[in-house]
């Protein structure tokens, strides 16, 4: 058999094998991908004004938050879990950065530790009770959930705006780049979370469990893989990048507010998804999880462009594509079997 | 009396008793009832009449999850419902010799029908995605939680609608017999469901789905289109749920009717003691859980109590049933409890 390839391949059989071609785990990806060019150059042909390198900036500027908490989703959804307290937790966050910088008259150096300390320990205390007693994450993320936003009330019901300079300053602080173009602190701060980490998934121990856990968790058990402190470990990560975006969040809309970021878990699932994270766990890239958020984005950028069409299309489009990316997943899937 | 204890459903119906008793310490008048103005009228009425819908979608949602699945879409399909029984009704006054009168656009029998029909077709695209494409429950409804409020506020045009047609009114306010009417429709999908579960082999078919959906294959039930029907029939009760919301607050408002009532739901089965893994279910128990959570609801209104700490107080509701219902809990606690014992014999 040996000696029939060598000398098909001396006839130059190997240059045709040779062609880069694309692997197969790398498709949903490069669809997203893909999508988002091809709905960005639809953008520039149809609407003048569309193609400028602000427009794209925007794009991550205006989705920072919904970025960071993307990429901690990312990371629960590859364990084959869920997390449903994102949106809550950032409401939190600005609640109780809102109430302590203006209310208590704290610095806002000591209160953005806290308040990432405390998103990253509500993740883990969620964590630690889906991995000790074995309970679903949909339904202790459910209750995280409804406790954080019933504690954002007890602070307070009313939103609390935020006038310290600091915060003011920072939201107010532009980079420039080149030719006008501006990048904020959000956005610098959500690109550094995705760099980190696709590092963190790719070249650690804790990365690679996260994927053997998504694969099968019985068998990264046997393999004598750290399960549990990963499991735990996943959902504390979830936490404080909940935390952070609500920092960023915070930044964002100057004020502390209950009902901030409803239904934001929403929007971070979907864009996970259509970044070609299989909900089923164990497949997935962090990167495409950035392309799905700044998928989520242009939708809402073009249906702002075009003008004719109503806020609510955004969502209808977002089901569709959650729809057709989940319909593609299932034809992987069963391909692969 | 340890038969009456081990029975599922003494916890739930024990915890609505605290609750009723709770209620009743605090509020001397809440278990007081009247006959007036041809009904009767109270705050037990009053709970009963608010817990109607919940209490329809928990019937739904109780068959879904006892096919291990779940359908996190039903807020949306209560929204889409009410819009569109509220588009066909028509939201226009118009004054006829003085006196304003309601032109409606269709029938109300037909709007009915209208809003229980797409309900309907919204529970079967549900089924269909999980039973025949094959998506995990959470991730095929969630397709439909994210558009379906859009689809709702499409259909409103992003309005509030409000209604005046007076006889929708009777769907969500009416008294038929001195009891809310709405009450009668739960009433109603109550027992042809509890009929059909225990008179027939329904019953024993969903909960073979939900212990292994292969296993029951091989054994000859039809698990797909049992699914199917499943998911179809909880869309169903929640566009019943819909036309009973948007009549009791006389409009529809495609963004926040519904809101949250999902995860209400998925409380409410749970709390009355059916696992989300799937199998053995207890419709009675999710009546029981709708009922608590409205009474709970109705606590933190007459305590006083900012009505948003409810979401407090239900996080700690739902975390102790939760733990409660954990074998491994369990085991630690009774761990803990015989370590004591066992040290002193050391």
């Amino acid at each position: 058999m040996n000696a029939h390839v060598q000398p098909l391949a001396a006839q130059g059989q190997p240059l045709v094998k040779k062609r880069p071609r694309l692997d197969p785990k790398f498709i949903p990806l490069a669809a997203t991908v893909s999508l988002f060019l091809l709905m960005a150059a639809l953008g520039s042909v149809f609407y003048t004004g569309f193609f400028s390198a602000q427009v794209f900036l925007n794009l991550l500027i205006d989705n920072a938050f919904l970025c960071i908490v993307a990429v901690g989703m990312t990371f629960v959804i590859l364990s084959g879990g869920i997390d449903l307290s994102v949106g809550s937790v950032i409401a939190l966050t600005t609640m109780v950065s809102a109430s302590l910088v203006e209310k208590h008259g704290w610095s806002p150096a000591a209160v953005i530790p806290l308040v990432l300390l405390m998103g990253t320990g509500f993740g883990a205390l969620m964590g630690f009770l889906i991995q000790r007693f074995r309970l679903q994450p949909f339904i202790v993320t459910l209750a995280g959930m409804f406790l954080a936003r019933g504690l954002c009330y007890l602070i307070s019901i009313d939103s609390i705006s935020i006038t310290n300079p600091f915060y003011t300053e920072v939201s107010q602080l532009r980079l420039p780049l080149w030719e006008g173009a501006e990048l904020s602190v959000s956005a610098l701060i959500a690109l550094g979370v995705v760099a980190l980490a696709v590092f963190v998934a790719h070249y650690t121990q804790f990365g690679r469990t996260v994927y053997a856990i998504g694969g099968n968790e019985h068998s990264a058990v046997l393999m004598g893989l750290p399960v549990r402190s990963t499991l735990v470990g996943v959902y504390t990560l979830s936490g404080f990048c909940s935390a952070l975006a609500g920092v960023v969040f915070t930044f964002y809309m100057l004020s502390g507010y209950g009902l901030h970021a409803v239904g934001l878990e929403l929007d971070a699932i979907a864009a996970v998804v259509i970044g070609g994270t299989l909900l089923s766990g164990g497949v997935g890239y962090v990167l495409g999880t950035l392309f799905g958020v700044l998928m989520l984005g242009i939708i809402q950028t073009l249906i702002m462009f075009d003008g004719s069409l109503s806020s609510w299309w955004t969502r209808i489009v977002i089901g569709g594509l959650l729809f057709v990316f989940c319909l593609l997943q299932r034809l992987f899937e069963s391909r692969r079997r | 009396m340890n038969q009456l204890f081990k029975h599922r459903l003494v916890w739930p119906a024990f915890t609505l008793l605290l609750l009723l008793a709770l209620n009743a310490g605090f509020n001397s008048s809440f278990l007081h009832l009247e006959w007036r103005d041809g009904h009767l009228y109270g705050s037990l009425v009053d709970i009963l009449n608010r817990a109607a819908p919940l209490m329809l979608v928990s019937l739904g949602m109780t068959l879904v999850i006892a096919t291990r699945g779940i359908d996190i879409s039903v807020g949306a399909v209560v929204a889409i419902s009410a819009a569109i029984a509220a588009w066909m009704i028509g939201g226009s006054l118009v004054i006829q010799d003085g006196v304003a009168t309601h032109s409606s656009r269709f029938p109300m029998w037909a709007a009915v029908a209208g809003a229980l029909g797409v309900a309907l077709a919204c529970g079967l695209w549900n089924g269909v995605l999980v039973a025949r494409v094959g998506m995990q429950p959470i991730i095929a409804t969630l397709i439909l939680m994210v558009a379906g409020r859009g689809i709702a506020q499409l259909i409103t045009g992003g309005q509030i609608i409000t209604i005046y047609y007076g006889p929708y009114f009777f769907l969500g306010s009416g008294y038929l017999l001195g009891l809310p009417f709405s009450l009668f429709i739960a009433a109603a999908v109550f027992g042809l469901l509890w009929w059909v579960t225990t008179r027939t082999a329904l019953g024993l078919f969903i909960q073979a789905v939900g212990v292994n959906p292969s296993a029951a294959h091989v054994a000859g039930v039809r698990a797909r289109r049992i699914t199917v029907w499943v998911y179809a029939f909880c869309g169903l009760c929640a566009g019943a749920a819909g036309l009973i919301v948007s009549s009791n607050v006389k409009s529809a408002d495609g963004n926040n009717a519904g809101q949250l009532m999902e995860l209400d739901a998925i409380l409410a089965v749970t709390l009355g003691g059916t696992a989300l893994t799937g199998g053995r279910f207890s419709l009675a128990g999710s009546v029981i859980g709708a009922l608590i959570i409205q009474t709970l609801t109705y606590a933190i209104y007459s305590l006083g109590v900012p009505p948003e700490v409810n979401l407090v107080v239900k996080a700690a509701v739902v975390f102790a049933v939760m733990l409660l219902q954990s074998p491994e809990f369990r085991q630690s606690l009774r761990t803990l409890v015989q370590r004591p014992a066992t040290g002193r014999q050391a």
